[in-house]
């Protein structure tokens, strides 16, 4: 029997995010088949959602507060989280990996003489050993993976493990634990939100754009499939590097990894490392003038036509069932 | 100031991979190997630093002989001396940062800079481990900086936006693209580079926390459907997509 299991979510805004969710999912899978209990665990001020854990099969939450730590702070929060891990004996601690996590979780492992695995896309114990996937070479490769540590973390590849809420879970249990004077040395004093867009990393759908768009003026054509459809605009490095559209939309090695449902890839070429953002998408649509693009094969529908054709058209076909 | 920047050397982006016998690595033969495209930023901002506040850049990087190709690529850019730590084992990403570590400290560098990834093993964690070993602030995935004697302002990448950092030296910065542009080597600065030093270490008694157990290729992806070539596929898109991916 393993000690217990701790899923460390993030709240942004006072507002626990998605891909947590999917940790705590993870954290409580682990939990009953490695035959311990898994925790919750939250650092920030006021939270607004916490009671939602207990639908991920999570009883117990703690949150760890402080006026000082709503906002986030490598140093306040790895503190925090550490001091907790060491309370309990965490053996194993479960993230996101997301920008908070990816930074949060290594100062943790090193403060908590843990071993890490990080953007891991499968979990899966095996004779009580817990075996990680994880991609490597940009997708290119994969790795089978496992701990030599006694102590534990994993950060999960948001939108990869499936975070169902079960809504006949029992009511939650809430401690608030008042951390006193946190450790601030780093903090963030001013975010910058880049207004009433969604980001392609945490999008269910992505409707992406590249250099067969042929200018910036023709995004439009993007932007409104992406609007009926609910999606975030991506766009490949050729059309970033242009100047067309800006860095926070690409997608690929350089850009950004995501793992929607749905990616839509228009006048995309598919190029190996845009392919390495993008190709654990569940589902791939291509639409490219040239059938022998790359794109194609690994989309799992296609048209093999005129962007400037086929955009509007899918447009106003979707829109009937919207 | 002491600046400090680690590099890695890892295959082009664009080649093949193909694996090894043993199952748990890839082949190196005729794979191109490079510096970490990310390093670049992070070895030009060491340089816009030191050219700022003066004092020294030294590039450290954890491997084999190899790794000198990378080292030397970041002196003819204009760094000072390279420091090429060998490691006995494979190390993985907590090995590499503890090797980093002792070097690091060694040297006395109080301001140290990463990539935000290496794109062989892509964790996006060294940097941070490394903060943290040497008891340094950290800011990940910094598109903006500012430096004003101690005072460090840094903007990283967030979702859905970018967040600023108010910290202090000693700190570990890791470098996204946006950050700045990498300058190009000069013909003098390749040139210069053959004369400066290389110092070689041995990571001694460091081991690492995890252990591959094999390597493989995805599943190749059944080819997907072309449904047409031109509007008129459109319908059909659509009825797939609801009805059989049930995705919209
Ligand atoms: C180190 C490194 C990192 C990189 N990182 C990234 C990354 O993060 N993301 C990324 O995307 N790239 C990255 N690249 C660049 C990558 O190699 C490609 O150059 C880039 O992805 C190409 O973008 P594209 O597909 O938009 O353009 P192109 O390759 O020029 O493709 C345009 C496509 O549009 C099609 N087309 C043209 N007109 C039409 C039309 N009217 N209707 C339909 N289709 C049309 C063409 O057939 C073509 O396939 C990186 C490269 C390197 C070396
Ligand atoms: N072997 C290495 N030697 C020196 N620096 C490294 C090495 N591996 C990784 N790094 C540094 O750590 C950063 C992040 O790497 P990673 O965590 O492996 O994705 C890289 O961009 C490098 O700056």
């Amino acid at each position: 029997m393993a000690n217990n299991i701790l899923a460390v979510l993030e709240q942004r805004e006072g507002k626990l995010k998605k891909a947590s969710f999917e940790a705590a999912a993870v954290a409580s899978k682990l939990a009953s088949e490695l035959n311990c209990d898994a925790i919750a665990v939250v650092v920030g001020n006021e939270i607004i959602n916490l009671n939602e854990v207990s639908k991920y099969g999570i009883k117990k939450t703690i949150h760890l507060k402080s006026s000082g730590l709503e906002q986030y702070s490598t140093s306040g929060y790895s503190d925090a989280v550490t001091a907790y891990a060491k309370t309990v004996g965490a053996e194993y601690l479960v993230f996101a990996n997301t920008s908070l996590g990816r930074d949060l979780a290594p100062v943790v492992a090193i403060k908590y003489d843990a071993g890490i695995l990080t953007d891991c896309t499968n979990i899966e114990v095996s004779d009580g050993d817990v075996v990680v996937t994880r991609p490597v070479y940009a997708g290119k490769a994969f790795i089978d993976i496992k701990f030599k540590s006694s102590k534990k973390i994993l950060t999960t590849r948001p939108n990869v493990f499936k975070a169902e809420a079960n809504n006949s879970a029992g009511a939650p249990e809430i401690e608030v634990i008042e951390i006193q004077s946190p450790n601030l040395n780093s903090r963030v004093i001013e975010t910058k939100k880049s207004e009433g867009k969604i980001d392609v990393s945490e999008a269910e759908i992505i409707v992406s754009g590249g250099r067969g768009m042929k200018g910036p003026e023709n995004f439009h054509l993007v932007e409104e499939l992406a609007e009926v459809l609910g999606a975030a605009v991506g766009a490949s490095r050729a059309v970033v590097d242009a100047g067309w559209r800006q860095h926070s939309e690409q997608v690929g090695q350089t850009g950004k990894t995501v793992s929607p449902t749905l990616y839509i890839a228009c006048g995309i070429s598919g190029a190996i490392q845009h392919l390495a953002g993008m190709s654990s998408s569940k589902y791939i649509v291509a639409i490219n003038k040239d059938q022998d693009a790359p794109i194609f094969s690994v989309a799992d529908y296609g048209i093999a036509g005129d962007v400037f054709e086929i955009l509007p058209a899918l447009t106003e076909e979707i829109k009937k069932y919207k | 100031m002491k600046i400090a920047v680690c590099v890695s050397h890892v295959p082009d982006t664009a080649t093949k991979i193909k694996i090894a016998n043993s199952g748990k690595d890839i082949d190196p033969s005729g794979v191109t190997f490079i510096i970490n495209p990310y390093d670049e930023y992070a070895v030009e901002e060491a340089l816009k630093q030191k050219e700022a506040l003066g004092g020294e850049v030294t590039v450290f990087s954890v491997g084999g002989d190899a790794n000198k190709e990378s080292i030397r690529k970041a002196l003819a850019m204009g760094a000072d001396k390279g420091v090429l730590i060998k490691s006995e084992n494979e190390l993985d990403s907590i090995g590499i940062a503890k090797a980093l570590a002792v070097e690091i400290k060694n040297e006395g560098c109080e301001l140290v800079f990463c990539g935000k990834q290496s794109v062989d093993y892509d964790d996006s964690i060294v940097g941070q481990l490394l903060s943290a070993l040497l008891g340094y602030n950290c800011v990940s995935t910094v598109v903006g900086l500012k430096i004003e004697g101690n005072k460090i302002t840094a903007e990283r990448e967030i979702e859905g936006g970018r967040e600023v950092i108010e910290t202090q030296i000693p700190v570990v910065i890791t470098t996204q693209k946006g950050l700045n542009e990498p300058r190009y080597a000069s013909l003098k600065g390749i040139m210069g580079a053959k004369k400066k030093t290389i110092e070689e270490k041995s990571s001694a008694n460091v081991e690492s926390s995890t252990e591959v157990i094999k390597m493989r290729k995805p599943a190749p992806k059944q080819p997907g459907r072309i449904v047409g070539n031109d509007v008129s596929a459109v319908p059909e898109l659509v009825k797939l997509l609801r009805e059989e991916a049930k995705v919209i």
